[in-house]
């Protein structure tokens, strides 16, 4: 670790989840780390939801369905991949 | 579900690398490019590039808007924090990107006001709380990042903060994506395209490449998996003679992307031509501000800026256009390092020297 760690990479985007909203600002959190966020540049987020948090914004939320659906087509190509060797 | 650990599976990893490896087998050289920095520290830092077949090269294209941001626009920053009763605010990474000069960091040392922050709203809370001094935020970024400045400044706006103002070298990155294929010597057979960036856009603005180009783009995530599976995506397309937009990243892109966020961009900026490091300047790629809004412009501040210069073998800009890699630099790992940077790759986490200095020398080797 460099002495002086400007840690704060502006690109990065994290999944948070939304544990408590009040007005257009959330409190996220992802591990131990809480954030507010600004909810601004969405439509009805939801507690519970994950949010891809950026620069202090909310920018997109998470599908989950989505997710859950790749995850599954990556298990069948494990499965193709099994019955053809 | 966490939405990331259930991306890094290695067992779902190697099927996808199984996968990739024979519907390589029957095809050529290919190379293809990624445009986004996330996607340049993640390709480097989970050793992607070693799981792929031989025949398949990653290049790392302009996706670091640090690294993009030309030299001009540092020199101003800086000439703008010399002066008094201006206060900067910037991102952490562009503290230490060498301008023509100096840097921020080093004016900073010399009693400058230059301030970190995490987002552009925390520079409009020093704003509220200093009203004596006029706070500049350094407004670097694509379209992940452009939309958080936007609705910053519309806050000040609606809250009457007069002295918060945006120096923008605000892009947008398929103009930029375009300049490649239009003048670049690069035989490019895809474009990974960035998540991020994409969440906002949608899956469209890629559509003209495809139809001009007939290049295939997928929009990819940033864990292990999203990056293999976006490479497969685009493999399948190449063995296919395929090109389309394709979302591999479904779980946080939608074709129309974030209308809301669209909307507030559109109501915020203009687009303009602007000047990319390594590129040259680029007809539509950036977003300034419009006379309405000039109360907010730092551009229109007064300041003498010191003529441009740049350290004549550093080779950023190659690297920056996918020409060359790090590793074929004169300097890299020996004058410029991460603690001695001589170029703006190097200095950003997610530039493509960066990262390699950090994860890629093994692979080299």
């Amino acid at each position: 670790m460099r002495s002086k760690d400007y840690d704060s990479a502006m690109c990065l985007a994290v999944p948070m989840k939304v544990i408590s909203i009040d007005d257009d600002r959330a409190t996220c959190v992802i591990g131990d780390v809480e954030r507010k966020v600004r909810l601004s540049l969405l439509p009805e987020v939801h507690v519970g939801e994950y949010v891809i948090v950026h620069a202090g914004y909310a920018i997109q939320i998470l599908d989950e369905k989505e997710a859950q659906e790749t995850l599954q087509l990556f298990a069948d190509l494990q499965a193709d991949i099994g019955e053809t060797g | 579900m966490r939405f990331l650990r259930e991306f890094r599976d290695p067992q779902a990893a190697e099927v996808l690398v199984r996968r990739i490896r024979k519907v390589a087998d029957s095809l050529g050289e290919i190379s293809f490019m990624e445009v986004c920095g996330t996607h340049t520290m993640s390709i480097y830092r989970n050793g992607i590039r070693h799981l792929l077949p031989s025949n398949i090269r990653i290049l790392s294209g302009p996706g670091c808007p640090v690294c993009v941001t030309p030299n001009a626009f540092l020199d101003r920053a800086i000439a703008l924090a010399r002066l008094p009763g201006v206060t900067i605010a910037t991102f952490g990474d562009m503290m230490r990107v060498p301008g023509s000069t100096s840097s921020l960091e080093r004016e900073q040392a010399r009693g400058c006001d230059i301030r970190v922050v995490y987002s552009p709203i925390d520079a409009l809370y020093i704003a509220a709380q200093e009203q004596l001094r006029r706070i500049v935020f350094l407004g670097v970024g694509f379209e992940t990042t452009a939309p958080a400045l936007a609705a910053t400044l519309l806050e000040a706006k609606r809250n009457e903060v007069g002295n918060f103002l945006i120096l923008s070298a605000a892009k947008v990155i398929p103009p930029a994506m375009q300049a490649l294929l239009k003048d670049g010597p690069l035989q490019l057979s895809g474009f990974l395209c960035p998540g991020h960036v994409s969440t906002i856009i949608g899956s469209r603005p890629y559509e003209p490449l495809v139809k001009e180009y007939g290049i295939p783009c997928v929009i990819a995530g940033f864990e292990p998996l999203d990056i293999l599976y976006g490479i497969l995506k685009l493999l399948e397309q190449v063995s296919e003679h395929r090109a389309v937009v394709e979302i591999a990243y479904r779980r946080a892109v939608r074709p129309e992307g974030n209308p809301k966020a669209k909307r507030v961009l559109k109501e915020v900026f203009i687009e303009c031509d602007t000047q990319w490091r390594g590129i040259g300047t680029i007809e539509g790629s950036g977003l300034a501000l419009p006379s309405t809004l000039e109360a907010y412009d730092a551009f229109l501040i007064e300041v003498e800026v010191e003529p441009t210069f740049e350290i004549p073998d550093c080779i950023c800009g190659l690297v920056l256009s996918g020409q060359r890699t790090p590793f074929e630099c004169g300097l890299f790992a020996k004058e410029c390092t991460p603690e001695t940077p001589q170029g703006a790759c190097m200095v950003s986490a997610e530039g493509t020297c960066a990262a390699a200095y950090r994860y890629g020398r093994i692979e080299e080797e």
